[in-house]
């Protein structure tokens, strides 16, 4: 699966510039599902960036795992999910030195938590380096009662907490790795548009 | 000069009112019969005796009760007030320079006593006093963006100025013109300004930011901004939409010069010392239409501004649905007479 | 710019090149606090010029009963620390300008590292004071020709986290070791001569560091150079420049009115539109994005400077 291409968005919105190599400087590695294909391509391009490289990896049932593996990054693991590796993820990130680069690859739900975890942890943004790769599903956090729906694939959709129906909005928190989603019928309860597929 | 402050509410029954001295010093935003985004800062240097522009923090007869609907909005949502870790500073800078403007400008109704580190601060209005230690936060009851912003009418954001840019660090935000503290904080000035139209192809957020990343101690600007608001309701946060959203649509002919108000921020930036950030007073000001055109160019105006504006920046401002109803209204008060320079009543 | 007319109470030499100045308020009002890394405008009546020069703060910034600033004599220069140096008389009457920070700490930072050259020491003085406020980890690294010239030597306190690097006594400084292995969430300063600027950037390129935690300052004055002449488009005017004079300097001389703050390239308050160039901008500012440079378009009249046969200006 190639590069997502976005379309044009308002100026919170994040933009995934894709992967390019910095060398073979420390470097941390966390990517989902297709996002591996990211990695793949960046190991392509410069072999020297894995050997120095923490690389996690959340398969979500792709089949990429052992071509991973065979990168050569100094430190490979898998795990079920981003909370199971949250810990390992953390603990990499607080033994880190400035220098260090973080490559994110897979949906924006990784990419955002994983890139706020780093933020919280003193890493500049600029080491933080992404790419777009597989579902476009969103990550939204109900701006009414605070909870986070993740995997959101349609707008309107339903929060899973509180149970509004919520629009999609393209404003994203950095510091919350999360798109807000607002009540729909908030004017008129009850009118609510036909839910349409998110598009990139 | 005394103040009588109002007993009134700004949700439920709304008893929300203005009298006719408040009427005559609020602070009608457009200078011209058109309106469109600018720049347009100046100077917080005093103004019109009675304006709100006169004093640093204007006080009025709303503040009692704007307190305790603030008071009541952060009982039910404590996350309306939040500071990073690192704004603790500059909370410590604006509470020092909100104290020590309104001793200043209301020595009847503030007052500050001074010895060192240890101050000591009445709040005849509120009944608060409190003798506590400056830059020791264990010596207040809150944090002291909160505890002087419990005090202080408006919204106030606190902005970090780093890497050439403005960011949104801390604030209390609980009567905001539809936005989110709790989801914006962390934000750059860019950012934050992302859901506004037009603006950024202008290049207005561009010009303002450069301007403020200059501005100078004791020298503070200004601007006013508006939108419109049914029903003379302080907390239209994103937060709560669901609940007041409906109350938008219950605008008819016979109801809209009672219930549509016309809402007002008159925007201050301060630059503080200690920690170098920027505060952000953003204060809210609300008039009903009826109350509006009782100053025959206001009503003219406000007439010819609302027909007239982009549907783009009434869909923004979220009145799009009423702006028939509110600009059938005001033709009424519009005999097609022009209207003299400036914003203040003839 | 807002200023204040402030008395000399103390002068002090710290080394053979580099004296102490101390301001108070003439009624011994409180002066405004500031961050550390602030600077300060001192205007200097040196007869027909007048001379508006900025030095970093170097006092506690959080006391206002003075203002300390830190000048190195620069016989070469443009006479603006000659004149602090042989005119400057306790009990005289300067004008300051407020303080206004164009170096200021990123208060989220884990830790701080500073590093400075030579003169460059001044701004991290008042910071060093901030820090231990903050109780915030650092490091200082202090690089000095000889103990001679290390005027901050006197003003440093004597702590553990202070590197003082003297070249005369074979002690250099290792930016490499220095940035090498520094915890998450460190930020550095760095300020003195470009040369040690462009050092700290390219090593913090070769670790792989982002730009955005290198802040740096350079200790810039208007830099001298050859006479030349302006036009302003709307008036026709033309202005001459002396060789020891600024672009900026010459319009006030012509009571032509323009906004600054820092006046040594930094700030953009200044940024003046070009409307016609025959000739070179020599752009010395660190303001104007290179495109901007080249296009000849803009200039930073604080410390820009021109050559060729026309340059007018958007004034």
């Amino acid at each position: 699966m190639p590069r997502t291409e976005f379309s044009p968005s308002i100026a919170s919105r994040p933009v995934y510039a894709g992967l390019t190599s910095q060398g073979a400087t420390p470097a941390i590695m966390l990517a989902d599902a297709e996002g591996a294909e990211a990695l793949i391509d960046l190991a392509g391009q410069d072999a020297s960036v894995m050997d120095r490289a923490h690389l996690i990896y959340i398969p979500a049932g792709a089949p990429h795992g052992p071509r991973l593996a065979a990168l050569g990054a100094r430190l490979y693991h898998e795990a079920p999910s981003f909370a199971a590796c949250l810990e390992r993820y953390r603990q990499a990130l607080a033994e880190a030195h400035m220098g260090s680069q973080l490559y994110l690859a897979g949906t924006e739900g990784l990419i955002g938590q994983a890139t706020a975890e780093a933020l919280a942890a003193g890493l500049p943004a600029d080491a933080i380096h992404t790419e777009h790769r597989g579902s476009v599903a969103r990550r939204m956090q109900c701006v009414h009662c605070k909870g986070v729906t993740e995997n959101v694939t349609t707008d309107p959709f339903i929060c899973a907490h509180c149970g509004l129906t919520l629009f999609v909005r393209d404003h994203f928190s950095r510091r919350l790795g999360a798109f807000q989603g607002v009540c729909v019928d908030a004017e008129t309860p009850g009118i609510v548009p036909p839910a349409q597929e998110i598009k990139p | 000069m005394t103040i009588r402050f109002n007993d009134e509410t700004f949700r439920g029954d709304y008893t929300y009112h203005n009298s006719p001295e408040a009427i005559r010093r609020f602070p009608f935003p457009f200078d011209q019969d058109s309106y469109m985004y600018s720049v347009n800062i100046e100077p917080h240097a005093g103004g019109r005796a009675g304006s709100p522009f006169e004093k640093r923090f204007d006080v009025d007869e709303h503040y009692v009760s704007e307190m305790k609907d603030r008071a009541i909005t952060l009982a039910e949502d404590p996350m309306r007030c939040q500071s990073l870790p690192h704004m603790d500073l500059a909370g410590w800078d604006f509470l020092e320079l909100v104290m020590t403007s309104k001793a200043e400008d209301y020595p009847e109704l503030f007052e500050l006593h001074r010895d060192g580190d240890r101050w000591h601060w009445i709040n005849k209005p509120m009944g608060i006093e409190q003798r506590f230690t400056f830059l020791d936060t264990t010596t207040l009851p809150c944090g002291p963006l909160e505890y002087i912003t419990r005090q202080t009418q408006g919204d106030h954001a606190l902005l970090d100025q780093r890497e050439g840019n403005l960011w949104m660090d801390a604030g209390m935000i609980t009567s905001q013109a539809d936005w989110s503290l709790d989801f914006d904080i962390g934000m750059n000035f860019f950012e934050w300004h992302a859901p506004v139209p037009k603006a950024h192809e202008m290049g207005v957020f561009q010009r303002a930011l450069k301007f403020l990343l200059n501005l100078q101690q004791g020298a503070p600007v200004r601007r006013l901004n508006w939108t419109m608001t049914v029903n003379p309701r302080l907390d239209t946060s994103p937060e709560n939409y669901h609940k007041w959203g409906p109350e938008k649509r219950t605008i008819t002919p016979e109801t809209v010069g009672s219930k549509q108000y016309l809402r007002v921020e008159l925007q201050t930036l301060w630059r503080l010392p200690r920690s170098n950030a920027i505060a952000f007073p953003i204060r809210c000001y609300l008039l009903s239409l009826e109350d509006l055109v009782s100053v025959p160019k206001w009503g003219r105006r406000l007439h010819r501004v609302l027909r007239d504006l982009p549907d783009e920046l009434a869909e923004y401002k979220g009145f799009a649905v009423n702006r028939p109803t509110i600009v059938a209204y005001l033709a009424q008060f519009d005999d097609g007479e022009p209207t003299s320079p400036g914003i203040f009543p003839d | 710019m807002k200023s204040q007319l402030l008395r000399v109470t103390a002068i002090e030499p710290l080394s053979p090149l580099v004296s102490r100045f101390r301001f108070e308020h003439p009624e011994g009002a409180a002066l405004p606090l500031f961050s550390g890394g602030a600077h300060i405008v001192v205007e200097m009546p040196d007869g027909e010029i007048l001379r508006r020069n900025a030095y970093s703060l170097i006092s506690d910034p959080l006391d206002g009963s003075c203002y300390e600033i830190a000048v190195r004599r620069e016989d070469t220069g443009r006479g603006g620390s000659r004149f602090m140096h042989t005119k400057v008389a306790v009990g005289d009457l300067l004008r300051l300008s407020v303080p206004l920070n164009l170096f200021s700490l990123d208060l989220r930072a884990k830790k701080h590292v500073l590093i400075a050259g030579g003169i460059g020491i001044t701004p991290f003085i008042a910071q060093l004071r901030q820090i231990a406020r903050l109780q915030v980890p650092f490091e200082l690294h202090y690089a000095a020709r000889s103990r001679d010239e290390a005027a901050g030597l006197k003003l440093l306190p004597d702590v553990p986290q202070i590197h003082v690097h003297i070249s005369d006594e074979g002690n250099r400084m290792d930016l490499g070791a220095i940035l090498g292995a520094q915890p998450l969430g460190t930020h550095v300063y760095t300020c003195g001569p470009e040369g040690l600027i462009d050092a700290v950037a390219e090593t913090g390129r070769r670790l792989g560091w982002p730009k955005a935690v290198l802040h740096s300052e350079v200790f810039m004055s208007p830099p001298p150079g050859a006479p030349f002449e302006v036009t302003l488009e709307k008036t026709g005017r033309t202005i001459s420049v002396a060789p020891h004079q600024s672009l900026l300097e010459a319009l006030e001389a012509s009571d032509v009115e323009i906004e600054w703050s820092c006046r040594g390239g930094a700030c953009g308050r200044c940024e003046t539109g070009v409307s016609a160039c025959d000739g070179h901008i020599e752009h010395h500012d660190h303001w104007l994005s290179d495109d901007e440079k080249a296009s000849q378009t803009k200039i930073m009249p604080c410390v820009s400077r021109f050559q060729g046969a026309k340059l007018a200006l958007d004034l």
